[in-house]
This record gives C-alpha cells, structure tokens and sequence, in this order.
C-alpha cells in the first residue's frame, strides 16, 4: 500500500505507481493506459468531491495481482460519494447541447471490468476498481 | 505538460507534450483562451507529443470547440492523436464534434 496527498500535483507518481502494477501483471498497453486513466479519474473525483478540492489529507492505493485480475483499491477519508448516483453523461447530444464535465465516471466504468463502492463511517470510502489480466 | 503557440495567416497552432490532468488542464485552457480572446477561431492542437489525457483535458477541448464554434467558421481540429488517447476519445464520443487529421500539416491546411 502506499498513500499520496489528495492533490493534482500527486497524479503523476499515481498513474506511475499504477503503471507499474499493471505491467507487472502482464496487461496489454492499452489495457495499463486503462488502469492509469481510470485511476486518474477516480483520484480526481475523491479530491474534487470527497475532499471538496487539494488537501493535505490522503489517498491510500494497494495493488493486488490474483491469477485473474489486477486489483486497485482506492482509500479516503472524505465525504462518501457514490458512482452509482451519477447520471452517466448524453454522448449523442450535439456540441451546443454537450456537457463539458461529468466525463471521468463515465470513463471509468467504460475502462474497468468491475467497479464496487464501500462507505464505512468511521472507517472511510474504498472504491474498488478491477481489470481482468487477459483482457485488451 | 508542455504548451507552444504558433500563429498562421489562417489559423493557431497549439503544441501539447506531456501530460494533460486536473491539475495541468488549466494551463492548455489559459493558452486556448488567449488564442480566441485575441479574434482567432480557427485552431490545430498538435497532439502527437501527448502522452496523456485525462477528462479534465477532454473538457477543456470541448469547451473551446463552442467558443471556437460561436464564431464563423470556427472551429478547433485535432492532429496527430496518438492510438490510446484516440481510443479514450472515442469513449466520451468526441469523433462526431471533432474534425481529426492524420497529421498537422494537413490539418493546417484544412482552413
């Protein structure tokens, strides 16, 4: 396991420390591409909505490889905030109609083969985010 | 993230290298705005040194593809896009709202 601030700043050795669990489970490029933005997007939302913006408080990432899967499991402290209660965003609409933002969730449950929320008071949030080793 | 503007007779052509994330999306979003603030609508981004964009990247192309749209034939095209960022692209349904060339010259050569 290894925590990292709840800071943009920190999304670069995120993506890094994810990248290379993906490669150490043999993923294919496009598939440790994968981890790394859903990773991204799903940092981003703890700062952005658990957090309610940067902070010094923390992110804790462990990395777990079975036969089958690469597992990422990512811990806050913050607000709950359930993926589950995001409309997923219209991409037929045409540009004026477009919504800029609420792109990130829609990207992670597009990229990752599974995803499970937990919140726990007292405890904290665990987003659960899992990719199979065989896949793309 | 590394940003570089060069102004055409036609058009402006923004260089992204690196990294695009929460946390450097605003910079490629000043560089965009400078360009529309000073008249010009008409818009290459270079993505071929891109290495990474998350949706906070992707918003910014968005919302300056509007601006760029409010203004006649404006319009913001993407060149160069390496395979994975097209990839992630295709996933937000951007390939409807932007004109995508191979490479810049051609894109250049569009307006």
């Amino acid at each position: 396991m290894r925590t990292f601030p709840a800071k943009y700043s920190a999304l670069d050795d995120i993506r890094t420390f994810v990248a290379q669990a993906a490669q150490k489970a043999s993923l294919t490029e496009k598939a440790v591409y994968a981890v790394q933005l859903a990773v991204d997007e799903a940092c981003t939302n703890i700062i952005d909505y658990a957090y309610g913006g940067e902070t010094n408080q923390q992110i804790e990432i462990t990395c777990e490889i079975t036969t089958e899967h690469l597992t990422i499991t990512l811990g806050d402290k913050g607000h709950p905030f359930d993926l589950d209660s995001i409309e997923p965003p219209d991409l037929n609409s045409p540009l004026a109609e477009r919504d800029a933002g609420g792109l990130g969730i829609h990207l992670i449950r597009k990229l990752m083969d599974e995803i499970n929320y937990q919140s726990t008071q007292g405890v904290g949030n665990r987003l659960t985010l899992t990719k199979e080793r065989r896949a793309d | 993230m590394e940003l570089t503007t060069k102004k055409f007779k036609q058009c402006s052509l923004v260089t992204v290298k690196g990294r695009v994330d929460s946390g450097t999306a605003v910079e490629l979003d000043e560089a965009f705005k400078e360009i529309t603030k000073g008249g010009v609508h008409k818009i290459v981004l270079d993505m071929s040194d891109l290495e990474f964009m998350s949706s906070a990247g992707m918003r910014v192309l968005i919302l300056t593809q509007k601006e760029c749209n409010r203004s006649k034939g404006g319009e913001l095209v993407l060149a160069s896009i390496p395979q994975r960022i097209q990839e992630s692209l295709q996933l937000v349904g951007f390939n409807p709202l932007f004109t995508m060339f191979d490479d810049v010259l051609t894109a250049v050569g569009h307006f």
